[in-house]
């Protein structure tokens, strides 16, 4: 029983968010305080936790949720049933797109998205700085944070370094300078 | 375009690693993508990624996992979704199990918290480079110049929804290089 309304209700958030990350998180908390499977006080400490480990948040939930609920098995079966209603869009929408990405309209279309799709990546950072900037706590931390995002936006945008090892050096930075 | 091949375990450890070093969720993961998919493996080309992100956003789902699920199948069908999706899912699932098990020590870690307030500041300068590279290869003309900076203003005033602004740009897309071509026409 419990693992059918597991199966069910990460399905349905998988299916009901669209454009991803925190647009899933309300939805997330009204399903599982809902169900009574957390109270609103623990479902913060889990998105604390998803937000510092890696991985969509999307998955972590489901995956932290199930686990609680129904143990090894229910953890997998919950992010399973997150992840499944992605394949089956994405199938039908790809197969619609190989068959119509030729037609000038549909071209014309993606030509019109892309300078779109700039400027949403645009705004994601400076939403993520306006975030990370508020939380971050006195000027020295500040101007840290500043240097360290300032690094990693020359390393990788200008001077083409792998993304995994830039991350795996600001973690080592972040562990000496921050307190 | 021409597309190298890929087997089933390389879609598998790619996104793996993407999953693992995707902190943030959302577009942070763009950066890793575009290393691994179009530098590295070469899957991709550069236009194409900004169309699979564009639809990522407009299908339901978590954007990391639709990019998997389209790169997945555009290389090797539905076993190659799956390889790619099961890649991208399981260091997280791995890593919360862990977590679940030791939830009160982790959260307190300072050591840990440090660590992490470092990797959220890269997340920043990474997901900017990632725009810039967006920016680079999107912006063609005054009209892409012009779409960028009114997606880009929508979005952070939270006027419009990611989706509505998707929508909105291929609309002005269809209006704006449709009416170019039936000009060079006549």
């Amino acid at each position: 029983m419990i693992f059918w309304q597991l199966f069910f209700t990460f399905f349905k958030i998988g299916l009901f968010t669209i454009g991803g990350g925190y647009a899933m998180l309300a939805l997330i908390q009204q399903e599982i305080v809902r169900h009574g499977w957390m109270t609103p006080q623990e479902f913060v400490d889990v998105v604390g936790i998803a937000e510092v480990t890696p991985g969509p948040i999307a998955i972590n939930s489901a995956t932290f949720v199930g686990f609680r609920t129904g143990g090894i098995p229910g953890a997998l079966l919950a992010s399973i049933a997150v992840v499944l209603p992605s394949l089956i869009c994405v199938s039908i929408v790809t197969r619609m797109w190989e068959r119509y990405k030729s037609a000038r309209v549909v071209q014309n279309m993606f030509a019109g998205i892309r300078p779109a799709v700039a400027g949403l990546v645009a705004a994601a950072a400076v939403l993520i700085a306006l975030a990370t900037f508020r939380y971050v706590e006195g000027a020295l931390g500040q101007i840290w944070t500043a240097l360290i995002a300032g690094g990693a936006f020359y390393a990788v945008g200008f001077r083409r370094w792998d993304p995994i090892k830039v991350i795996v050096g600001a973690a080592v930075v972040g562990l000496i300078v921050f307190r | 375009m021409q597309q190298k091949p890929a087997s089933l375990w390389q879609l598998f450890s790619v996104f793996f690693r993407i999953g693992a070093f995707t902190f943030g969720g959302g577009l942070a993961m763009l950066p890793l993508i575009e290393r691994e998919v179009v530098d590295v493996q070469g899957w991709v080309d550069k236009d194409e990624i900004l169309d699979i992100v564009a639809l990522s956003q407009s299908v339901p789902g978590a954007i990391a996992v639709n990019s998997a699920v389209f790169i997945g199948l555009r290389l090797r069908g539905l076993v190659g979704a799956i390889a790619a999706l099961l890649g991208t899912i399981t260091p997280s699932i791995l890593i919360i199990l862990i977590i679940a098990h030791f939830f009160a020590q982790f959260q307190a870690n300072p050591f840990l918290l440090r660590a992490f307030s470092g990797v959220k500041a890269a997340v920043i300068g990474l997901v900017a480079a990632a725009a810039l590279r967006a920016g680079r290869n999107a912006i063609v003309n005054r009209y892409g110049l012009v779409a960028a900076l009114c997606a880009l203003i929508l979005s952070v005033s939270g006027v419009l929804s990611i989706v509505w602004i998707i929508i909105l740009g291929g609309v002005s897309g269809i209006i704006y290089f449709g009416r170019s071509q039936r000009g060079e026409a006549k």
